[in-house]
């Protein structure tokens, strides 16, 4: 991990213009019921390596973001991830120094709590069908963590070398 | 050491932060969920987010672009015959229809029944599709400066698709037939019994309800719309009927039918603007 206490809002802006990419991309059914949070992922990133710079207040903006773009009602994302962030904030210290396999189990408790979340504020709002699938994306999500660890931890290095 | 103080200064502000922003978020949700008050929110939102929209649709469409630049001669001119076998089997329908038209408009003038106006219709392309699983929604390329409205139906070239809940500057999101909480009425197209098709939550199936024990309703009847609740325009196909079942335990007849729109392989879809439409909240 690098260890800098001000990001880099080139690679900030970046990685989550990325994640917000990735996770509006269409693709076939099966595929799309696997997909991770990337969004989730890289703000709990940047909570955990920026708490002082990247905080629940980020989180909620992006949320809003999200929420337009998903078509949700306005304020679910915001919500969940401005609490995800919070947590995050809380345990960064912790969550830093875990070993890979940790740091992938707490991610799928986190992701796990963004989505429980979501759920009751969809199924609030609206008639939401039950399924296994929905809860696959954390699952999925702790599996591709240490990619966006690795690859926003190499982006950030890289344009520190340049 | 200088990082300590901070750590718990930091602590409860965010924590006074966080209560703010969750009491915030829990007003938003209510507000919007009980009225359209943050529609013009949502118009700024969207010229944020329809560039990332289309963004994320690009590579898709890109590996579409090289497919179709890469396809050989033999392949195009099969498609070019096949197009035009099928453009030749289209016109002589059109020229039936024609004729079919003009003496509907002169049986109706002999009514005296209000002739019916033809309905005027734009191409849009579908830029992209919810991510959800669970709601069954697509992304238009046009938006409010093509004047399209909340409640617009959505057609493509086999029948109804759905109709626009949404409306960005340059965007639309549109919610199909099949999605859970979409109902459509609609009529036998055979003998005109009158029905209401909601979605059922996957792409090939709706299901009528309350249809009477005894109806006429049988596997292959075709439903239209009906226009009735005027939000859709009269007389677009809907579905088909596949499967009809009469259990006397329960008071209305299963029906199931499969929408004949091509939900999920459409790109281009026609909005139509009905002569005498009225925006509204759906």
């Amino acid at each position: 991990m690098v260890a800098i206490n001000r990001p880099n809002w080139w690679v900030l802006g970046g990685s989550f213009l990325l994640a917000f990419m990735f996770s509006l991309m269409p693709l076939p059914p099966l595929l799309n019921s696997l997909r991770p949070a990337w969004v989730v992922l890289v703000l709990i990133y940047w909570v955990m390596v920026t708490p002082h710079h990247a905080g629940v207040l980020l989180a909620w903006c992006l949320g809003i973001l999200q929420d337009s773009l998903t078509g949700a009602v306005l304020g679910q994302h915001a919500l969940a991830l401005s609490v995800v962030a919070y947590i995050v904030y809380l345990l960064h210290l912790r969550i830093r120094v875990f070993p890979l396999w940790q740091q992938c189990l707490t991610m799928l408790v986190l992701v796990g709590i963004h989505q429980l979340l979501n759920l009751m504020i969809m199924r609030a709002v609206s008639i939401v069908p039950w399924s296994f699938w929905y809860w696959v994306a954390a699952i999925t999500s702790a599996l591709v963590w240490p990619v966006v660890n690795l690859a926003i931890d190499w982006a950030s290095g890289a344009r520190k070398r340049a | 050491m200088a990082t300590i103080k901070p750590i718990f200064g930091h602590n409860t502000a965010n924590r006074h932060r966080l209560l703010l922003l969750i009491v915030l978020s829990l007003l938003l949700i209510f507000v919007d969920h009980r009225s359209n008050w943050l529609d013009p929110v949502r118009l700024v939102l969207s010229v944020i987010t329809s560039p990332i929209q289309q963004l994320a649709n690009l590579p898709p469409s890109l590996i579409q672009g090289t497919q179709r630049a890469l396809q050989d001669r033999d392949a195009l001119a099969s498609e070019n015959s096949r197009l035009q076998i099928e453009v030749l089997v289209l016109k002589r329908r059109v020229q039936r229809l024609a004729s079919t038209v003009a003496e509907n408009a002169r049986l109706r003038e002999l009514m005296q029944a209000s002739d019916a106006i033809e309905d005027q219709v734009l191409v849009a392309e579908i830029i992209g599709v919810d991510s959800d699983p669970y709601r069954h929604e697509v992304i238009l390329n046009k938006g409010r400066l093509s004047r399209i409205y909340r409640g617009q139906a959505v057609l493509d070239s086999d029948g109804l698709m759905g109709q626009v809940i949404e409306v960005g500057v340059n965007s639309s999101r549109v919610l199909l037939v099949s999605d859970i909480a979409h109902g459509v009425p609609v009529h036998v197209n055979r003998n005109g019994v009158r029905a209401i098709a909601v979605g059922s939550g996957t792409l090939d199936e709706l299901n009528l309800i309350h249809v009477p024990y005894t109806a006429d309703v049988v596997e292959g009847d075709l439903l239209v719309s009906s226009g009735l609740g005027q939000r859709f325009p009269k007389g677009y196909p809907v579905a088909t009927v596949t499967q009809v079942e009469r259990d006397p335990g329960r008071p209305f007849a299963q029906v199931k039918a499969a929408p004949t729109a091509n939900l999920d392989r459409s790109r281009h879809v026609l909005l139509v603007f009905s002569p005498d439409s009225v925006e509204e909240a759906p």
